[in-house]
């Protein structure tokens, strides 16, 4: 099969350094409004560019180790291994009343790319080098992250402020299972629901980043929007792999073997 | 007849319930200490005792929604450990204070507790707690505090339990609806399913008692006929029974 994105390189945009600075004249811009509203949000505004350009050279350094087409995938694979730890910590620490939580967001994460990278790899929809590894997994992972934080902390309240019903219906004889099935329905669809939204008004509300990247650098438009649309489909499949395997896990860290809602110690509110 | 087997406080007659030194509270702090008892299997057994004694802290133990730190507790004298929990559950139902009322009509709750429920079954059982037919495609959050704890009961019967644990389930009601509860009581005690029932109403612990246990700072001070202990030694316990009001 034909990948969509052939593997021969584009004429890449390079705005280079003067085209950086031009384009920082927008958080100048940014922090006139602020001075003038009196927002006290400029320090803010001018870390948070800052960071995000030293974080993005950083990156676009090391991704440099890893997207060449003589690279070793041990690369990648390492860099796939660094980010799955990464998110997993970042949802321990935004999640922290899930039990096992590391472990669970890392298997959720873990599944989620063997899913999607698996049918996009598997069917020849990209193929299986650095350059596609790592970007790939990277919007999954990204996308994914918010979904499991909100899902971690819907689920925790679920079974901390419904805990009267959850008894309720373990005292009638159901499974544990059973007896959370309706509370994980619905922190499930709370979840998912933005990320189906967001593919539902993709285009019309504003154009996706990964198409708008590859126009500005110079892709054809109808072939961005094939690229776009299959990235679409990935963060739909990577967000719904991982709240499932996240949503089932959590939900067996929530009842002893006896079929008992255990207590737990809420850290947050 | 109130006996003492070694430690372990019981009446003359068939227990349901076998607890010997039970420990028992939500944290490693316990609430219920070293409390060993026979609960009978007939007629109506009230826990009683101030707020925050252990009452319904034992009463969780009964259905395992909570297990105890140590001690043990078997049921039809097999341990509660080698029960099926689920299997356990639905022999001994359990009413709360606060009714869990699910999502949906009267007759979805009904489902929830058996979901091939006949119409003629689910009808005969609000008649049996004395909720009207037409109840049964009301939406159930709509019911009133009275209508929604006999719902709860009548949810509860379907699964035939052969006993019944009741955590204060007038508490939230007015006179007249916490009397048709009380009646209903008495009605499943005569149908042969034995209840525990807790309260800290000596009203209506005098009401409805057949045995009181008594339940203070998470001992059990005393076991017996509602009758003996009205005589005993001890004031606190004739003060929790309501003697001599």
């Amino acid at each position: 099969m034909t990948p969509v994105v052939a593997s021969s390189s584009t004429d890449a945009a390079q705005i280079g350094v003067w085209g950086l600075a031009a384009s920082a004249i927008l958080i100048v811009v940014a922090v006139v409004v602020s001075l003038w509203r009196q927002l006290g949000l400029e320090r803010s505004m001018l870390w948070a560019a800052l960071r995000a350009l030293g974080q993005l050279i950083i990156v676009g350094f090391a991704l440099q180790l890893v997207v060449g087409d003589d690279d070793p995938l041990i690369w990648s694979f390492l860099w796939l291994f660094v980010m799955l730890c990464f998110a997993s910590w970042i949802t321990a620490q935004r999640a922290k009343d899930v039990p096992r939580v590391f472990l669970l967001s890392f298997a959720s994460y873990l599944a989620a790319m063997a899913v999607t990278l698996g049918v996009l790899f598997g069917f020849g929809v990209y193929e299986f080098e650095g350059r596609t590894i790592v970007p790939l997994a990277g919007i999954a992972i990204g996308n994914s992250l918010t979904t499991n934080v909100l899902l971690s902390r819907q689920l925790i309240s679920a079974a901390t402020e419904q805990r009267r019903v959850i008894e309720g219906r373990l005292a009638l004889g159901l499974t544990a299972r059973d007896a959370f099935q309706p509370h994980l329905r619905s922190s499930l669809r709370t979840a998912l629901v933005p990320q189906i939204e967001a593919t539902k008004a993709v285009g019309i509300v504003a154009l996706p980043g990964a198409m708008t990247g590859l126009i500005l650098a110079g892709v054809d438009p109808l072939d961005a929007v094939l690229v776009q649309i299959s990235v679409m489909y990935l963060v739909l499949g990577s967000v719904a792999t991982t709240a499932t395997v996240m949503s089932l896990g959590i939900s067996r860290e929530l009842f002893t073997p006896a079929q008992q809602l255990r207590r737990l110690q809420r850290t947050t509110g | 007849m109130v006996e003492r087997r070694g430690t372990v406080a019981t009446v003359s007659g068939p227990s349901v319930f076998e607890l010997r030194d039970v420990v028992a509270g939500p944290t490693a702090d316990p609430i219920l200490r070293d409390v060993s008892v026979s609960i009978p299997a007939e007629g109506i057994t009230v826990l009683a005792g101030p707020s925050g004694g252990g009452k319904s802290t034992l009463l969780r133990l009964l259905n395992r929604l909570d297990d105890p730190i140590s001690g043990e507790i078997s049921w039809k004298g097999t341990s509660l450990d080698e029960w099926d929990p689920t299997e356990l559950r639905r022999q001994v139902a359990m009413i709360f204070q606060q009714p869990p009322l699910f999502e949906g009509t009267v007759r979805d709750n009904l489902c929830v507790a058996s979901p091939d429920v006949s119409d003629d079954r689910a009808l005969h059982v609000l008649d049996h707690v004395d909720l009207a037919p037409e109840l049964i495609d009301r939406d159930a959050s709509l019911l009133s505090g009275g209508e929604a704890q006999r719902m709860c009961v009548a949810r509860a019967l379907l699964t035939d339990p052969d006993v019944v644990l009741a955590d204060e389930p007038t508490a939230a009601l007015d006179t007249a609806a916490r009397h048709t509860v009380e009646d209903l009581a008495r009605k499943l005690a005569a149908s042969g399913v034995a209840l525990v029932w807790v309260t800290h109403d000596t009203d209506q612990l005098r009401r409805l008692a057949d045995h009181v246990g008594t339940v203070v700072d998470g001992r059990l001070t005393a076991f017996g006929h509602l009758e003996e202990l009205s005589e005993s030694a001890d004031p606190t316990v004739r003060r929790l029974v309501g003697a001599g009001q």
